[in-house]
């Protein structure tokens, strides 16, 4: 016979801050999860909601459209040139709202935890979320922890939402790409989906690559400033600017004309992309902005979007046509045309 | 990237279409053998380009399309069996079998990895001394002296837990079987040029001599196509038939000499069957007597797996250039690019997939067919 154990007088003798590593007890809700609260999420993204620890943050927001987004965050590994996944995760949600003229304003964080983390990599992780938080203007004003078995996550998953405010007389939305539109990419595309591959992967390809993972709220901004005339805005994430056209065609019923020539490729994508055989505009990015817009705005979006640090090799790759509604299609560097595809599943390194 | 923007340019381009163009007397279908090259086509819209009295024909020279539906299934076997762990090129994990692909078994639990070099393998099998690792070993004569190498190591590293799955298959016998087929349309080939760098052009004379048929030896850069389909045009319309290098900057008439040293050592030649062609004699690679041992068939007894293809599938015939891919009834109906039944139809350089996705909005009847002979 098995003597009962008696659990309710029993606490951790230890304090959060000797614990090297996450343990179940940190998603339990007792003390050490309000310890994990205390100790590391409420100084890092301090703010008045935030700190009043309520059930929900309660938020004032000026009159306008709400734009509200969620996006999970698994990327492996959780930490590659030029950001981690705390970073990404601030970044992606901001720029789905910027993707709607919204001005990102609020956020929450979900964490699922793998027992075993490193509570220093934590750390490092919501430092970079609370440092892209302000590099974006928004606040984390709300919070959840969950710790899962060791063996059943990848260390750290993230889920972020966030609330922003459209200003009145913006409507920005694929279908409103329309026959004639000018078609603009912020800047050199593939940065972030190399990044990744070369450190999971253990490849080099010539010189090293940094995700380009960056709030590109403030760019939109800037392009808003100088036209109301832009009709659609998308950060070709994952499935690359192939993925994000094909959309805008489908989604507008219009046709997608691209010159290949005119894409920004960075060296060290086109050599990987070489070696794999994969093609750039397949590959994923974390702060790059497709802009459909009208044909008399063109020069001065181009100019707002050039002048603003995160949009300096900003270039029109192609236009809108009525041709071949919902198919995109390329001019490839010799005068041909091809139709690019979305991909059915994840882009394959080829045989030969 | 060096050396690339050099056969990009799309100046020399235009003249080299202005100049097949006016050679052009007649229709010719060239067939390009490699996989590759029909990417480079796709993926330039070198073949819209081209007069319409050209056709290319998409040679049986994508690895992925060829490799039969059996050796899939065994491979499926294979990757199921726990404490396996099955490594891959990417693009063969799409590749349906007779019930699923490698990417569902490995949904269903099974430990399949992308590798990017069969050395990884050996790695893996290094690190892993209590799992068995098998490899994926397809491809033509241009991927097999790294597979050789791989297994070459293994045998030197005493490693008892690393094997392979051959399915190594060789682009002269094709090309021969090709010709002998009484049906054939193809008049002249574009051969492959990263497999002449590991085996020379000397293979191809007696070819050339049987059949009557020209051949050259052809890069994958849209110059270096260009430049083989002109040199071939040139020799069709002369009435000529001769060997040509159309890609010495990488390719010597002897080829790589100590790469075949060593696939004379790890392999030897055998039939082998081709998917939706059938066997080919004298046609492919399997591990030879001294690396028997590796073979990864008799280490999971799967060899006596017997695997029908799809009686609607009629890659085989779009292979050999007898069936433009819209011709078959079950084209963009019961087979595409997400319900393939062949392999012609998975592969982004297989010709039903570049068809498809070109007669999406081009009329079928506007893609340039040569009449038939």
């Amino acid at each position: 016979m098995i003597e009962p154990i008696d659990f309710t007088a029993w606490s951790c003798p230890l304090p959060l801050r000797s614990y090297p590593t996450i343990v179940m007890g940190h998603g339990g809700g007792g003390k050490l999860s309000a310890e994990l609260v205390e100790h590391l999420f409420a100084p890092a993204f301090r703010n008045a909601a935030l700190d009043a620890l309520g059930d929900a943050a309660v938020l004032t927001l000026e009159s306008g459209r709400l734009a509200y987004s969620t996006d999970s965050f698994v990327v492996r590994p959780l930490f590659f040139p030029g950001g981690n996944i705390g970073k990404l995760a601030v970044n992606g949600t901001v720029n789905d709202l910027a993707m709607m003229g919204a001005k990102p304003r609020y956020l929450t964080a979900g964490f699922i935890l793998e027992e075993g983390l490193l509570v220093s990599q934590l750390g490092v992780i919501v430092e970079e979320m609370a440092a892209a938080a302000r590099t974006a203007g928004v606040q984390i004003v709300a919070g959840d922890t969950k710790v899962v078995d060791r063996g059943h996550g990848d260390g750290v998953y993230i889920n972020t939402s966030g609330v922003g405010i459209i200003p009145d007389g913006i409507d920005i939305r694929p279908q409103r790409a329309q026959p004639g539109d000018v078609v603009i990419i912020s800047g050199e595309i593939g940065l972030h989906g190399v990044a990744i591959l070369s450190v999971r992967e253990g490849l080099e390809f010539g010189a090293p690559v940094e995700s380009d993972c960056a709030p590109l709220n403030g760019l939109v901004e800037a392009m808003l400033a100088a036209s109301h005339a832009i009709h659609v805005l998308r950060d070709p994430t994952r499935g690359g600017l192939a993925a994000t056209l094909n959309e805008i065609a489908r989604a507008a019923r219009v046709g997608v004309v691209y010159e290949e020539r005119k894409l920004p490729v960075p060296p060290a994508v086109a050599a990987a992309c070489e070696m794999l055989g994969m093609d750039p505009v397949y590959i994923a990015n974390e702060g790059k902005l497709v802009a459909v817009v009208a044909p008399e705005a063109a020069d001065v979006v181009l100019e707002a979007m050039q002048r603003h640090p995160l949009g300096a090799k900003a270039a029109v790759i192609g236009r809108i046509t009525a041709e071949h509604p919902g198919v995109v299609v390329a001019r490839t560097g010799i005068g041909g045309s091809r139709v690019v595809d979305m991909q059915v599943g994840e882009q394959l390194p080829r045989i030969c | 990237m060096k050396y690339l923007d050099e056969f990009r340019n799309p100046e020399i381009a235009q003249r080299l279409f202005d100049e097949i163009r006016r050679m052009t007397t007649r229709p010719w279908a060239i067939m390009e053998v490699c996989g590759g090259q029909t990417h480079s086509i796709i993926r330039n819209g070198i073949d819209q380009l081209l007069p319409p009295q050209i056709e290319l024909i998409h040679g049986p020279g994508c690895p992925v399309c060829v490799t039969p539906l059996e050796t899939i299934d065994k491979a499926l076997m294979i990757a199921a069996q726990p404490g396996v762990i099955f490594c891959s090129f990417g693009d063969m994990l799409r590749v349906p079998g007779s019930e699923k692909d490698l990417f569902r078994v490995k949904s269903e639990g099974a430990d399949v990895r992308i590798v990017y070099s069969p050395l990884d393998a050996v790695k893996l099998a290094q690190a892993n001394p209590e799992r068995e690792v098998v490899f994926f070993a397809i491809g033509f004569e241009t991927t097999a002296p790294a597979n050789a190498m791989a297994v070459y190591q293994a045998k030197q590293l005493g490693l008892r837990n690393f094997s392979m799955l051959v399915s190594h298959v060789l682009v002269p016998p094709a090309i021969a079987a090709i010709m002998e087929s009484p049906a054939t349309r193809v008049q002249a080939f574009l051969a492959a040029g990263h497999v002449c760098t590991v085996m020379g052009y000397w293979e191809y004379e007696p070819l050339v001599e049987r059949y009557h048929v020209p051949i050259v030896v052809t890069g994958f850069e849209p110059l270096d196509v260009l430049e083989g389909i002109r040199r071939a045009v040139a020799q069709l319309e002369k009435g000529e038939a001769r060997l040509e290098n159309a890609y010495p900057r990488a390719v010597r008439r002897e080829g790589n000499v100590p790469a075949q040293k060593m696939l004379a050592d790890v392999f030897e030649v055998t039939d082998r069957a081709w998917r939706g062609i059938g066997v080919i004699p004298r046609s492919g690679w399997r591990l030879s007597e001294r690396y028997r041992e590796f073979d990864a068939e008799a280490r999971f007894a799967v060899a006596n797996i017997r695997t029908q293809e799809s009686p609607l599938c009629r890659s085989g015939e779009v292979l050999q250039g007898l069936l433009k891919p819209n011709q078959c009834p079950a084209f963009g109906k019961e087979c595409t690019p997400r319900t393939p039944l062949g392999a012609t139809m998975v592969s982004s350089e297989g010709a039903c997939a570049a068809y498809y996705q070109y007669g999406r909005f081009v009329q079928v009847e506007d893609i340039p067919v040569a009449p038939s002979v």
